[in-house]
């Protein structure tokens, strides 16, 4: 069964909890900078919304890599960034449609959304159940999918 | 049926590997020109850097990639096509026949028209031979002299600089990286440059390279408004453009402009032959008119939809790909989208943080975003492409980004996740 984080802004409290475990997990420290979700306000609106890669069939970030660092895990259906063979040169940075790979400095690679293997931390952390991770079958998941679509660029 | 691809980039790679799974018991055969395992002349400033090593480049890392998925790569230069028999002449002596083909050649430097530009010492930065030869030359506190200051050049200044040569930029255009950036980005470029102990000429020319006796190897005539400086050096770089390799299809039939003529199919004037990455004259999003890229994502998507024609799958349709680019100059980030020129009768708005390293310019065209360009930016940029290709009307938000242009994230996300969002 493949699973997915799901996202339901409406539930999102802006507690940065989920930014605050992604990059523990992913950076060992807690720097919201260095997270690969973020939480995006929408003051007048009154709403925040969590943002990151939904995992894409289309995989921009992944075909256009020069040397092979991004790879599909095959359990998880993420695609991954493999450190030691990222040069850092960014390409991906601006291939991905959704703008969800970012560059580090500090590492001199590129960071996305893993799915931390199949274990979502920013999941775990919510205390709304604004990000969940469940069965990728499940409604939500179409929905993301059909906001991710409207983005999508054009064939 | 037998696939044949010219070419061992990026694009002929992923071109044979997307053949392969839609067929599993075609023949097919890549042929490229240099001997090295297929490589990414990207990854060449990080090897150059000494952060990667030569097998770092590679495009596939997985031992036996090639001989698992049955693709034959063949080391040899392709000098002639015969489009009536099918058959390719090779510079080893040995005839390749196809059924269907693929023009993935890439491309090579422009050599400027500069006496003195063949001496032994003077290189351009393309190939992993290249970068040897650079390399052995970049010792520390050697002089060195790049002549462009172009999208390569730039990639490759942090490589030299951090082997402690000295270093000289010289480039014809008022600003760096003219033709991926503006005149406020480009001349901050230089300006970031010039922090960096890199002496830079813009306006300048080399007019002349002349064998020098004593220390250094050459003595370097650069032209500029003020007059004519005589400069030393050890090494001369040119990085002055490239052009599609296509001299090899004279005679073919082919159609070549500035690069291959291909349609939206990725397919030539010529049945059966087709024409991927930066060899290819393809459609560009923006302008809807046929371009040369010379770009990584361009050379990958071309390759995909390529592969997808020649095993006959129907609606394999390129729409344009959209020229963008992004750049590290010895730390400093940059990128640029599509029409970052912007047009007639669109509006644009900047957002200008000089003591900061920072610049962002977006275009508009009605509320949508046609071009945009950042410096010192590094998180979500590639939303500046997916609002380009998307050409998601912005509506109320596109005044909300002419006060504001950091609100890139937010427009996109008012604009796709409105359900969530209203």
């Amino acid at each position: 069964m493949q699973m997915s984080l799901v996202i339901d802004a409406n539930k999102c409290t802006a507690c940065l909890q989920c930014e605050m475990a992604c990059s523990y997990e992913g950076e060992g420290v807690f720097n919201p900078t260095k997270s690969r979700i973020k939480i995006f306000p929408f003051h007048e609106e009154g709403i925040f919304v969590p943002y990151t890669c939904t995992q894409c069939d289309e995989a921009w970030c992944m075909h256009a890599c020069p040397v092979e660092a991004i790879v599909l895990n095959k359990t998880t259906g993420a695609k991954e960034i493999v450190n030691d063979l990222c040069v850092g040169c960014k390409v991906c940075t601006i291939a991905c449609p959704f703008g969800t790979v970012n560059y580090n400095a500090d590492s001199g690679k590129v960071i996305k959304c893993d799915l931390c293997g199949g274990d979502p931390e920013c999941a775990k952390a919510c205390p709304t159940d604004a990000i969940t991770y469940q069965d990728a079958n499940w409604t939500g998941y179409d929905k993301m999918k059909d906001y991710a679509a409207k983005a999508m660029p054009a064939k | 049926m037998k696939h044949v691809i010219i070419g061992a980039g990026p694009s002929g790679i992923v071109a044979a590997e997307h053949i392969r799974k839609f067929d599993q018991s075609a023949t097919i055969v890549i042929i490229g020109d240099e001997p090295e395992a297929p490589y990414s002349r990207m990854a060449i400033p990080y090897h150059l850097i000494g952060n990667i090593e030569e097998e770092g480049t590679y495009l596939r890392h997985k031992p036996n990639h090639f001989n698992d998925l049955d693709i034959q790569l063949i080391n040899a230069r392709v000098d002639k096509i015969d489009s009536v028999d099918k058959m390719l002449q090779l510079s080893t002596g040995v005839t390749e026949s196809y059924d269907k083909l693929l023009i993935a050649s890439g491309s090579r430097p422009v050599s400027p028209p500069i006496p003195g530009i063949g001496e032994p010492g003077v290189h351009s930065c393309w190939t992993l031979e290249d970068a040897g030869a650079i390399a052995a030359l970049a010792k520390p506190g050697a002089k060195v002299i790049q002549i462009g200051a172009g999208f390569i050049a730039c990639i490759i200044l942090e490589a030299l600089a951090r082997r402690d040569v000295d270093l000289t930029v010289v480039e014809m255009e008022d600003r760096m990286v003219p033709r991926m950036m503006d005149s406020i980005a480009g001349n901050m470029i230089k300006d970031w440059c010039l922090h960096k102990n890199i002496d830079v000429f813009t306006n300048g020319q080399v007019t002349e390279i002349q064998k020098a006796e004593g220390n250094h190897t050459f003595k370097v005539s650069v032209k500029t408004p003020d007059g004519v400086t005589q400069l030393d050096a050890d090494l001369v770089i040119t990085a002055t453009g490239v052009r599609p390799c296509a001299d090899f299809l004279e005679g073919s039939g082919i159609t070549v402009d500035d690069g291959i003529i291909v349609d939206k199919n990725m397919q030539t004037n010529v049945p059966d032959i087709y024409a991927s990455g930066d060899v290819a004259q393809g459609k560009d999003f923006c302008t809807g008119e046929y371009a040369v890229q010379a770009i990584q994502p361009t050379a990958t998507e071309h390759g995909l939809i390529a592969a997808q024609n020649m095993v006959g799958l129907e609606g394999a349709e390129c729409g344009g790909t959209i020229n963008m680019n992004v750049l590290d100059t010895m730390g400093l980030i940059s990128c640029s989208f599509g029409l970052w020129q912007g047009v007639e009768g669109g509006e644009s708005c900047q957002l200008v943080e000089k003591d900061k390293w920072r610049y962002l310019n977006l275009q508009f065209d009605d509320d949508v975003l046609i071009g945009a360009t950042g410096i010192g930016y590094t998180q979500h940029v590639g939303i500046m492409r997916g609002l380009i290709q998307s050409e998601i009307p912005l509506g109320k938000w596109k005044n909300k980004l002419l006060e504001n242009p950091l609100q890139l994230m937010e427009a996109y996300l008012a604009c796709t996740q409105s359900a969530a969002i209203q």
